[in-house]
């Protein structure tokens, strides 16, 4: 299945955007948090269980649909992508760093104490 | 098939004009997966966010056939110039 034309309908993007908002926390993987199916997925998953933060996973695996549409929500073309407050904070790599440098931390902070 | 690490050299390199770039090919089997370092001018000014989609823009084409891409570095030369070597951290304002 390959979409050539936009997976993202005004349907789909209201969806979307109550997903995104349906958690203060939101990440996008590969499998889920108790079964990360991809290394990338895994890494975000370990960071968030390191912070102890409550967040909701969505299997984009299960979800044609969903995963097209996210790509172009995020405007971010690869998995993992993690939420916090309702936007798009970044992928695996962002999110590492973020971790290292303490930012992440204060981001989640700021989202769940909001 | 697929992405050779020549492509993704010269895209970036067309787009990003970069002063330092590094692509790495870190293919397990599962697909072409690259780990890249680009430190650009074009990221002056730009938080770590933009930077990345700055990359993936310009792979727009190659992304469809990347299996995994990892933005280890996007650097402006200001940040990367100074030691490279050495661990002090530069921090994004």
């Amino acid at each position: 299945f390959r979409c050539s034309a936009s997976a993202l309908t005004p349907q789909l993007r209201d969806t979307l955007e109550k997903l995104v908002n349906s958690n203060k926390v939101v990440l996008f993987m590969k499998g889920t948090r108790d079964f990360p199916m991809c290394g990338f997925s895994n890494t975000v998953v370990q960071i968030l269980k390191n912070l102890n933060v409550p967040f909701e996973d969505v299997n984009i695996l299960e979800n044609e649909m969903l995963r097209q549409g996210l790509k172009e929500y995020s405007n971010w073309p690869t998995f993992p992508q993690l939420y916090i407050g309702g936007e798009f904070f970044g992928g695996c790599d962002i999110t590492l760093e973020a971790f290292q440098s303490g930012e992440l931390q204060e981001v989640v902070e700021r989202a769940i104490c909001s | 098939m697929g992405v050779s690490k020549e492509q993704v050299e010269a895209s970036l390199t067309s787009k990003l004009k970069p002063v330092h770039l590094e692509v790495i090919d870190i293919s397990g089997g599962c697909g072409a997966s690259f780990e890249v370092e680009v430190v650009s001018e074009q990221f002056e000014g730009k938080r770590l966010l933009e930077r990345h989609r700055m990359v993936n823009a310009a792979l727009e084409e190659e992304m469809k056939e990347i299996h995994a891409l990892s933005i280890k570095k996007a650097q402006t030369p200001h940040q990367w110039k100074p030691s490279p070597d050495s661990a002090t951290q530069t921090k994004d304002a």
